[in-house]
């Protein structure tokens, strides 16, 4: 009895198109990203997120048209990152049917923009990304750095004081994604999604790295994690949703599985 | 002529989730509006609401849709969905303490900033996710949807009635609330049935078919 762990796939997208491709069990790859949405809704997952990594402003718009057709077919909550630096940005993706928008780099060059967002639309759906690497030696405390442009350039911040001055700020969430962890299938680290929720008051997404079920089980267990994201295990078709959440659910978490 | 629903708009975020969700279930028109007669003329009414109570209340009252809302409250079904049902108890902790409409009596409380578990663990603020909740009275809302059945939350702030023969349904996190609160043609709940999948888009089929009258309660 109580509040379930979340499982969360994650779609990036591009000119409205899903990028790394998805492949269901006997589904051709549809690309569409409400369709794909559509599929994990029905699956029993309990939120999806989208990562638009579109630079062009034409893309803006075709994104804003895809949220837009999410909410007439998709009935779980949605969650939009990527590129949001404007109060308008917040305010186009929420009209259009977004839940909760992903902050990242906008929130680094300028902290106040948080602040202003969650006053403005209540930090309910302010989630703030965080992209950290391990940047402590073998015999030191462990001690992450956020890291921007796709995990290659330093900032100096110390990614769990980051998620303690951001959730101060008005953050209602963190996603919090471990760049050494990032595409290689070996795991959450978990070491880190510890720090940052026994940091923060705030749900924790970890993300960065799941490859196996045990892995989404781990975040929960040993990274205390409030919800774990994957992509590429989902895609493929590896694993389903169901099957996910059955797996975790045999080891004692809280999950939806009606 | 078909049936309308008003999901009444007062500048409060986003209304698309919950309008494609009642298209979804039912055949009924969907109205967003802010028109106090297009909301008088309604065969139900939706009070929705995200975002802080204060900037809620205010919009509200800007529009005066407040005096619109006491007046169709006691006339046909009406549903209250997140601050949409906080807004029509007396008062909220929330934006330190702000009066509400005072339509029910009961009162919005902060969660706490040491809200702890079953097993003494520190529970996050917002509660934020699916939980289950217990339906406590039988009720036309609840046709068809299990008991215990999961819906998803986002809230930092509950409800308390002073009379628990008002909740229709209760959730546990940390402490227990109300959930969904029933009186006469009044449903009002915590979470968010447009975002609640099976589940929620039943409870909205539900309110789309509902009269406004309650068959005798039997608490379960």
């Amino acid at each position: 009895m109580g509040l379930a762990k979340r499982l969360i796939p994650c779609l990036d997208v591009d000119q409205g198109r899903v990028v790394k491709g998805v492949k269901f069990e006997n589904i051709r790859d549809a690309g569409d990203p409400v369709e794909i949405s559509r599929r994990y809704d029905e699956a029993g997952a309990d939120e999806i997120t989208f990562l638009d990594i579109t630079a062009s402003h034409e893309g803006r718009d075709i994104m804003l048209a895809t949220v837009e057709r999410m909410a007439s077919q998709v009935f779980i909550p949605l969650t939009v990152g990527g590129g949001i630096r404007k109060i308008e940005d917040i305010r186009n993706l929420l009209n259009a049917g977004a839940d909760k928008v992903s902050i990242n780099s906008a929130a680094i060059s300028n902290p106040e923009f948080v602040g202003e967002a969650a006053a403005r639309f209540g930090s309910q759906c302010i989630v703030i990304a965080i992209d950290a690497k391990k940047v402590s030696g073998p015999q030191e405390a462990d001690r992450w750095e956020i890291f921007t442009h796709g995990g290659r350039k330093a900032t100096g911040i110390n990614a769990v004081e980051w998620a303690r001055r951001m959730t101060d700020m008005g953050a209602g969430e963190i996603l919090l994604t471990s760049m050494d962890r990032d595409g290689t299938k070996t795991g959450f680290d978990n070491a880190l999604v510890r720090a940052v929720s026994e940091a923060t008051s705030v749900p924790v997404i970890a993300s960065g790295g799941v490859g196996n079920l045990q892995h989404l089980a781990d975040g929960v267990r040993i990274g205390k994690a409030d919800a774990v994201l994957a992509a590429s295990i989902f895609h493929f078709g590896e694993y389903s949703i169901r099957q996910a959440k059955e797996y975790m659910a045999a080891q004692g978490i809280e999950m939806r599985l009606d | 002529m078909a049936e309308t629903i008003a999901i009444i708009d007062y500048g409060m975020g986003n209304l698309k989730s919950a309008s494609k969700a009642f298209e979804k279930v039912c055949d009924a028109k969907v109205l967003v509006t802010a028109d106090p007669d297009v909301i008088r003329r309604a065969d139900r009414v939706v009070l929705p609401g995200v975002g802080a109570i204060r900037d809620c209340m205010h919009g509200i009252q800007r529009l005066g849709i407040d005096q619109v809302v006491r007046e169709v409250i006691t006339q046909k079904p009406f549903l209250g969905i997140c601050i949409g049902m906080q807004m029509l108890m007396r008062h909220s902790e929330e934006n330190d303490g702000c009066d509400a409409l005072g339509i029910l009596a009961g009162d919005v409380k902060y969660f706490g900033d040491d809200l702890l578990g079953e097993r003494l663990e520190k529970l996050k603020v917002p509660h934020m996710g699916w939980n289950q909740v217990h339906q406590a009275i039988e009720h036309p809302l609840w046709n068809g949807i299990p008991q215990d059945a999961r819906f998803y939350f986002v809230h930092s702030y509950y409800v308390h009635m002073d009379d628990e023969k008002l909740v229709a349904g209760r959730c546990v996190y940390g402490n227990e609330f109300a959930a969904a609160v029933a009186r006469d043609n009044i449903f009002a709940v915590q979470f968010h049935p447009e975002k609640s999948q099976h589940a929620g888009l039943a409870l909205l089929g539900n309110f789309a078919r509902w009269d406004g009258t309650v068959p005798a309660k039997k608490v379960h």
